[in-house]
């Protein structure tokens, strides 16, 4: 099972935290600087792979990739396959790239409950694309215009 | 959140999100989200928002809670916003409640209802963001109130929802497993969906299912495996393929799911090798995700009941893995390699040089991963190696909680394997002092009692060695600054103990050294406290022993300064320390025999003895016993008390201590030791806490604790006395187990190393080949040794033909076939390399002579090795050369390390090689001829993988394909 899943700048600050279990705010923060401390000590040319059993408890591991500046981290348990799961983040980075909008709508067309739900970045797309529409279309009764400018200029 | 995109959102929210982006320090950042907060409450509970504001407000919370701030004023407005009509808001509202609240969150309760409603709806996007929030929201209590609805859904049009549907059914099935068990039959049903998504979800809940209890879905076993070959025959639409895979992430759960189904079950797993076999050999092994599949294949294979052919598909893999430059791909290696050597632990061999590359690596994760396979293949042959290893790790590492870990496991493997004592306390030893904090206290308890109970048979000259040895090393290790307490402890105890035993040592000079131990340690009262008793032994048993004692005056000034200490314990030991000095000769030597701390001591619990003096007493009108679970603070403390202190301290009993364990003293009446300790209290109620610590320690060498000792039983076994040869001390003695010939050769060519290493200046290549000779011998004590045998038998029937014609030269044939192999390995200019060149040997010499005593019937040693698995046989002879080359390479993070002299180094090896090769042939020995005839293939062989594995853009470790046409030619 998928335990989290993070996005953070290389700095640790948290751009997207998700967790499955749930973590009270502060325990996810720390979790959050953890797995920073962790992250930042290591070289660039060794393994995606850590062991996080220190953090999250035994048989816990931790997959991370490193683009531009941004970590994308996958915390999962045993029942899961490592290589897989940096394809995982390849596939939902892939997705952002695409699309980047609606970040959380589009991990949760991905994972679901801690589970992988869906893993071709293109049915990502399509559904939330699909959601964006109908919302857009129940938007269109309800709220008229996005661009109200009265209180946008706030 | 929300829609980044940039249309909706304020310029204000930009604005904040900007701002904390340009955050210099937490506190500014704090700063911000903390106005942002002030901001907010406000507003949001202002009357009549407009809802898309309030929308705004809510994902604004969101973010200042991921930026970990308390946003709970807030959580009312987003339990509010589920409830609305609009999809948006309900998405919104339905998002922030996932991510605010736990299931057991008050506000819960507000939303069941929401849900069970939107389950309900049309729209099958509300049912989808209904069934997100059911995951994560609904709790046991609350499953009731919406299974129905879901177990519904599981029939819905929309193969999104059945999915979804699926997923919430699973994870109350994490969740509550009772509540959802009459509902699993639906799993089953699912997983013929028509949609291949729903099938995929399906897989998910029953891999849970199936872990639990394998028995009730072997019948699944068929469908399972046809599942995963239409998968494999990418008979799923196109769109579930990625990265040109069909579907990986499906065949992934379904290779889990066979790998629990085919465990120890010789019939399901023959369903599955047809399978399996097709995806390793479709599998791409070029992506990230085809290696996925394929280490998922592995994890199968070495799971399902053993199949050759599978296991030799896998060991390529593995061999790919470990080969390849990307660390992600070693560390999968590594894991795979651990999973296969529990089925074939002759894989391991193999790879035995990228272990200790990988080994050595600078990545930490992978770095650890290898311990793990190391920790997972210890026997007693290699034992001394790998827990070096660790311990040197142990020693590099700050992580703690890392440290912990492998400190425990270098005590298990000590434990279980140590070939003598004596290594067990030199290992012992260093794991304590350099991790002597982190370990468990029981595992010095473990440590004293061995030193006190010895080999556990009656063999005195053997244990007052061992002892003398733990105070010889312990007096060295006393004077390092900064030990760990609990090392401490065991010095101070074994010292006091043992210290004097031998007349070696004299006693003042080790009284010298406790003194020293409890004024460095002043503000430690445990370490104090084991010193000042260690100290009353010593002088005890001088005393015993007749001769006269001058107290230090460093040790005059320690009674003193404990006698008044805050703490009673102290005080009391040092009171008694002061009161032993005082007595003669006989009467010490009772209280405090020496070497008694293993001795028996029978507890009468009844204290009948004291039967007497009690009514003396009352009827003198002293108050009754108070019995112990009446009075406070006290608890068990005289349980744990040692014998000596007491002695010492109870003046009116204390001369009875010993007596059980001496019969040779009969005149007084028998009474224990334990019973006596058992009024110790009764007269000082408030006892600190410490004490039981303190005290706890003796006894355990002493008396109870019976979970200690079962722990050491099966360490004595391990430690019989067959294994303790106490010349073991070097680390490479692993290969002289198998066979007294290969012993004195390896330690021959050991000792020409040495010497030759420090014969200095040689030609340039010299420092080049000390190392990878290092790392053979370190490969040839971690794998050498008895998986050597199975390998033997299987190798015998495939050469025997061959062999058979030569059985007649035996004798000297092998004696010729160990130089050609010497020879062979030789470097350049042959009067100094020669030496240099044996010791490559060593991991191959072990294997020579079994072969020699067992069938005579093969001429050479490189048969074994070679033949079976042709690739195996062809790794080991290039491996030897890859030497030069790898450690060329292996530099640490320097990419470039001139590789003239590394090609330099293969081609002379190489011409070595084809002298060595023709002069045999010249010579006409039939060794020299079948040497050759199972090379040719072999270099093939490994012709062949090297080019494939160039082809996938990896770097091969062995030497250049190339030279070995010279050979082929």
């Amino acid at each position: 099972m998928i335990k989290s899943v993070m996005v953070m700048n290389t700095q640790g600050k948290p751009r997207l935290a998700k967790f499955y279990d749930f973590q009270p705010v502060e325990k996810q923060q720390e979790l959050i600087r953890s797995v920073f401390g962790v992250l930042c000590g290591r070289a660039d040319n060794v393994s995606n792979f850590v062991e996080a059993d220190s953090i999250f408890g035994p048989g816990t591991r931790l997959v991370y990739k490193h683009f531009a500046t941004l970590y994308f981290v996958f915390i999962f348990d045993s029942s899961e396959n490592e290589l897989a799961m940096l394809d995982l983040i390849q596939v939902f980075v892939e997705t952002l790239d695409k699309c980047f909008k609606n970040l959380h709508t589009i991990l949760d067309e991905i994972i679901f409950g801690g589970q992988v739900l869906e893993t071709s970045s293109i049915e990502v797309i399509k559904a939330v694309e699909e959601i964006s529409k109908l919302e857009s279309a129940s938007n269109a009764i309800a709220l008229v215009s996005k661009s109200v400018s009265g209180w946008r200029s706030r | 959140m929300g829609s980044q995109g940039g249309f909706g959102q304020s310029k204000e929210f930009l604005d904040l999100v900007k701002s904390i982006g340009e955050a210099r320090s937490k506190a500014e950042e704090d700063r911000i989200v903390l106005n942002e907060i002030e901001t907010l409450k406000r507003r949001i509970s202002e009357p009549d928002i407009p809802k898309r504001k309030m929308k705004e407000y809510i994902i604004r919370l969101v973010y200042v809670e991921m930026l970990g701030h308390d946003a709970s004023f807030g959580y009312i407005h987003a339990v509010k916003m589920t409830h609305d009509d609009n999809l948006v808001l309900k998405r919104t509202g339905y998002l922030a409640v996932t991510l605010f609240l736990n299931e057991d969150h008050d506000l819960i309760i507000l939303i069941v209802n929401t849900i069970q409603k939107d389950l309900k709806s049309d729209n099958y996007l509300i049912v989808c963001a209904a069934l997100n929030a059911v995951c994560k929201l609904i709790n046991e209590e609350t499953i009731p109130a919406v299974l129905p609805q879901v177990v519904e859904l599981l029939g819905h049009s929309k193969e999104a929802v059945r999915r979804k549907a699926i997923m919430a059914l699973h994870r109350f099935y994490q969740k509550s497993p009772s509540s959802v068990q009459h509902l699993v039959s639906n799993f089953r049903k699912r997983l013929c969906d028509n949609d291949p998504g729903v099938m995929g979800a399906t897989l998910c809940p029953l891999f849970d299912l199936i872990t639990v209890d394998v028995n009730s879905y072997k019948d699944l076993v068929i469908s399972f495996v046809s599942i995963l070959k239409q998968v494999a025959e990418r008979r799923l639409p196109k769109s579930y393929d990625y990265h040109q895979m069909p579907a990986p992430f499906i065949q992934i759960r379904l290779l889990k799911i066979l790998a629990l189904l085919g465990s120890g079950d010789k019939q399901a797993s023959e369903n599955m090798y047809t399978v399996v076999g097709d995806i390793f050999r479709k599998c791409d092994s070029s992506s990230n995700i085809g290696n996925a599949v394929l280490y998922e294949c592995i994890c199968c294979v070495s799971s399902i009941y053993a199949n050759p052919k599978l296991i030799e598909s896998a060991a390529d893999v593995i061999a790919r893995f470990l080969k390849s430059d990307s660390h992600n791909l070693k560390y999968m290696g590594i894991d795979a390699l651990g999973r296969l050597i529990k089925t074939s632990p002759e894989i391991a061999e193999q790879h035995q040089l990228a272990v200790i590359d990988c080994l050595e690596d600078p990545d930490d994760t992978l770095k650890r991963k290898t311990f793990e396979l190391l920790y997972k293949m210890t026997k007693s042959s290699n034992v001394e190696v790998i827990v070096d290893r660790m311990i040197d790790y142990m020693i590099s590492i700050n992580d703690n909680h890392y440290k912990t870990e492998i400190a425990s496991r270098c005590v298990e493997l000590a434990e279980q394997f140590a070939p003598s004592n004596h290594w067990f306390i030199q290992t012992m030893n260093k794991v304590f002092e350099h991790a002597g904090d982190l370990v468990n206290i029981k595992v010095a308890h473990n440590l004293m009692r061995l030193i006190a109970e010895g080999f556990g048979e009656d063999d005195d000259n053997a244990d007052s060695q061992l002892r003398s040895s733990a105070v010889e090393s312990y007096l060295r290790i006393i004077g390092e600054p900064k030990l760990p307490s609990v090392f401490l402890q065991v010095i101070c105890w074994v010292l006091g103990e043992y210290g004097t035993a031998d007349g070696k040592v004299s006693a003042s000079y080790i009284t010298g050294k406790l003194c020293d131990v409890a004024e460095a340690y002043s503000n430690d009262e445990t370490i104090k406290a084991y010193a000042i008793t260690a100290l009353m032994k010593i002088y005890a048993f001088e005393i015993a022993a007749g001769r006269k004692v001058d107290m230090l005056p460093e040790c005059q000034s320690l009674i003193e300064e404990l006698s008044a200490s805050h703490s009673t314990d102290l005080q009391q030991r040092a009171y008694e320390l002061e009161a032993v000095t005082g007595l003669d000769a006989y009467a010490v030597e009772i209280i405090m025999p020496a070497d008694a701390s293993c001795e028996d001591i029978e507890i009468d619990k009844n204290l009948s003895f004291l039967n007497g003096y009690v009514e003396q007493a009352l009827e003198k009108g002293a108050q009754p016993y108070i019995p112990e679970n009446e009075r406070s603070g006290m608890l068990s403390v005289s349980n744990f008390r040692s014998q000596d202190q007491h002695e010492a301290s109870i003046h009116g009993l204390r001369f009875e201590a010993y007596e059980l364990p001496k019969p040779s003293v009969p005149s007084r009446p028998p009474v224990s030791l334990a019973s006596a300790t058992e009024l110790a209290p009764v007269p000082e109620p408030s006892y600190p806490r410490v004490t039981q610590n303190v005290a706890s320690v003796p006894s355990v060498s002493s008396a109870d604790p019976s979970d200690l000792r079962l722990r050491l039983d099966g360490v004595q076994k391990k430690w019989g006395r067959p294994t303790y040869t106490p010349s073991e001390t070097s680390t490479s003695t692993s290969t002289s187990e198998k066979t007294v010939n290969g012993v004195t050769k390896v330690d021959a060519a050991r000792d020409t190393i040495y010497s030759k290493v420090r014969d200095t200046a040689y030609d340039s290549r010299k420092p080049d080949a000390e190392i990878p000779l290092e790392k053979q011998k370190l490969a040839a004590s971690l794998f050498g040794g008895s998986s050597k045998t199975e390998r033997r038998a299987s190798t015998t029937s495939h050469r025997a033909g061959k062999a058979s014609s030569h059985v007649i030269e035996k004798p000297q044939a092998s004696k010729a076939s160990d130089k050609t192999v010497a020879e062979k390995t030789i470097v350049q200019p042959p009067p100094d390399l020669l030496d240099l060149g044996e010791p490559a040997v060593l991991s191959r010499s072990p294997s020579i002579d079994p072969f020699k005593q067992l069938e005579g019937l093969l001429d050479s040693p490189q048969v074994p090795s070679n033949s079976n698995h042709g690739a195996a046989g062809a790794n080991k002879d290039s491996d030897i050369m890859g030497l030069h080359a790898e450690t060329a390479g292996s530099g640490p993070s320097s990419g470039i390390v001139n590789p003239v002299p590394t090609n330099k180094n293969d081609l002379d090896l190489l011409s070595g090689l084809s002298n060595s090769t023709t002069n045999n042939a010249l010579g006409g020995t039939p060794t020299a001829h079948s040497t050759q005839v199972s090379k040719g293939p072999n270099t093939k062989d490994s012709l062949e993988k090297d080019s494939l594995v160039r082809q996938m853009g990896v770097t091969p470790t062995s030497p250049n394909p190339n030279l070995f046409k010279d050979l082929l030619g």
